[in-house]
């Protein structure tokens, strides 16, 4: 008899697994709805949503590698108001539990706009606050490169709302630990690490990139190593919590990156190759941690 | 959508670095022509999407070209290797708007899909015409197929070493009640502008998951953004935007 407890606590919610669907993988909910009960999931991060509805890049904008793909969507998404009112009431007949809100934006205002809006909703638990989009107003540059800029959005997005703010990270920057202490200092709620690595393919018959836009973020399997590195680093700095992601295919992952020091998981490629990767993860999730004589997630957290 | 695992019964080569595999499985996921299933190949992250040829009771008939290493390592399978697939991807094709005398435009690999949609539409006793335009004669595959239901074939090949020498569009019938157009986009396009009829296209576009969650394959249309593998690939002529 598997009596393994996998509850965990995040910023106050606690979540039934630490298994999180994440952004830009799981749409709205609804096309895994049709498949599945998705209220197995210990919660979901929206597709990232902006002020106003972006189509994104051009395509293509998928290209595969070894152990993983690229992207370069570039934020399609309806914009906030139509997500709050046509997504998340079809969502709300299906799903039951609290919806980590992905917010992205190209300006501070934006950011603190779309927070606004979340911030009215119930069924949003979280804000995760995407600082990987590039700064319009700073040179083009990600507001997440650079410790001052990414502690300004932190303090101003926290005046915007009263539920848990995450900082959600790029894996491109020179010293995360660095504006993870920066996000801390500015009153972030938790850190969730990593979003995709820069990468590029070229079409050998065509000698073009394989991507319209030339660059997509890299992630699946090949960027684990650098996930979980980049977790055990920051979760040791940092007093709040860290959710974990980059590359999580199965309930082993899981439980390595917990042992790095995360509170709780999101899986993003896997479910564009299994859409029941999550389910699968969160069902084997016990008996994995039976094998390994893990009694409760909570008691391994930053173990290593 | 069904994710199903499926069992190579026999696989054949229709011309140059074309194959047609058969598979043995749950085909119920597939409700329509026109649709499409992604496969997942060992050792490759991404799946495979490739339309559905043709539906034999619990029998998957898939024509694919060898393009990369994904259609090769398939077209490499031998009987009773299995593959996982997404089976039942996509809208395919509105068989209620053919009218009584539809045409069927197919162009190199995008033949397939038409397929069985002859087969829906001529099973309905509707009496159909089929426009097919390929390379080279070497190319060319599945008009006795096409024939053998009761089509009309018209065939062109671009160096005119089989049927009429030019595009699909100088052998196209002049009149049909609808039109479905499967093929290279070019060829789509000179479609769109060679015919006044209404009618509908399908498409193809580089895919992450195959089922509408990455966003990976959206495209702009009339009606707003459509995600190739879920709204479509197949898009009425009417919400095209070129």
């Amino acid at each position: 008899m598997v009596n393994s407890d996998t509850k965990v606590d995040l910023c106050g919610i606690t979540l039934d697994n630490p298994v999180i669907a994440a952004s830009g993988t799981f749409g709205y909910g609804h096309e895994f709805a049709e498949l599945f009960d998705i209220n197995v999931l210990g919660a979901f991060s929206c597709k990232g949503t902006t002020l106003n509805a972006r189509f994104g890049n051009p395509t293509p904008r998928i290209a595969e590698c070894a152990a993983g793909m690229l992207n370069s969507v570039g934020l399609q998404n309806p914009g906030v108001n139509k997500v709050v009112s046509e997504e998340l009431p079809k969502l709300k007949k299906v799903y039951r539990k609290k919806i980590m809100a992905n917010v992205s934006g190209f300006s501070v205002d934006e950011y603190v706009k779309v927070s606004r809006v979340f911030d009215k909703e119930d069924i949003v638990g979280w804000l995760e606050i995407n600082v990987s989009c590039p700064n319009v107003h700073g040179g083009g540059l990600s507001f997440g490169t650079d410790p001052t800029v990414a502690a300004k959005v932190t303090a101003a997005v926290k005046k915007a709302t009263v539920k848990p703010v995450i900082i959600k990270f790029s894996p491109n920057v020179t010293d995360i630990v660095r504006i993870a202490k920066a996000v801390e200092d500015a009153g972030a709620d938790g850190i969730s690490l990593i979003n995709t690595l820069v990468g590029m393919r070229i079409d050998l018959k065509t000698r073009k990139p394989v991507l319209k836009n030339v660059t997509g973020g890299l992630s699946g399997p090949a960027i684990f190593p650098v996930a979980l590195n980049m977790v055990y680093k920051t979760s040791k700095a940092v007093g709040i919590p860290v959710v974990a992601m980059g590359g999580v295919s199965c309930a082993e992952d899981v439980i390595e990156m917990i042992l790095a020091g995360a509170t709780a998981v999101e899986v993003g490629a896997a479910n564009l190759i299994d859409p029941f990767a999550c389910k699968n993860i969160i069902e084997n999730l016990p008996s994995v941690m039976e094998k390994y004589g893990v009694k409760s997630l909570k008691e391994i957290r930053g173990l290593s | 959508m069904k994710k199903t695992v499926m069992e190579i019964l026999k696989t054949e080569p229709l011309c140059e670095n074309v194959f047609k595999s058969v598979f043995v499985g749950d085909t119920s996921g597939i409700t329509n022509a026109g649709q499409f299933v992604n496969v997942s190949i060992k050792g490759l992250y991404l799946r495979r999407p490739i339309s559905v040829c043709d539906l034999n009771g619990d029998e998957l008939t898939l024509v694919y070209k060898v393009v990369g290493k994904g259609t090769d390592i398939l077209s490499r399978a031998e009987r009773g290797d299995k593959f996982d697939m997404l089976t039942g991807l996509g809208n395919g094709y509105d068989l209620s708007a053919a009218g009584d005398s539809p045409l069927l435009i197919g162009g190199g690999v995008g033949v397939p899909p038409l397929y069985l949609l002859a087969k829906r539409l001529s099973e309905k006793g509707i009496k159909i015409s089929v426009a097919l335009g390929f390379n080279r004669d070497k190319d060319v595959f599945f008009t006795k197929e096409f024939s053998d239901l009761g089509a009309t074939v018209y065939l062109a090949t671009a160096d005119g070493s089989r049927g009429e020498k030019g595009f699909v569009t100088d052998v196209l019938p002049k009149d049909c009640s609808y039109f479905y157009a499967c093929g290279p986009e070019p060829m789509l396009k000179a479609v769109y502008r060679a015919t006044d009829s209404q009618g509908e296209f399908s498409f193809e576009e580089r895919m992450g998951c195959g089922f509408g969650a990455c966003m990976g394959c959206s495209c702009k249309t009339l009606t707003g953004s459509k995600r190739i593998c879920k709204d479509g690939p197949v898009l009425k002529k009417g919400e095209i935007l070129w």
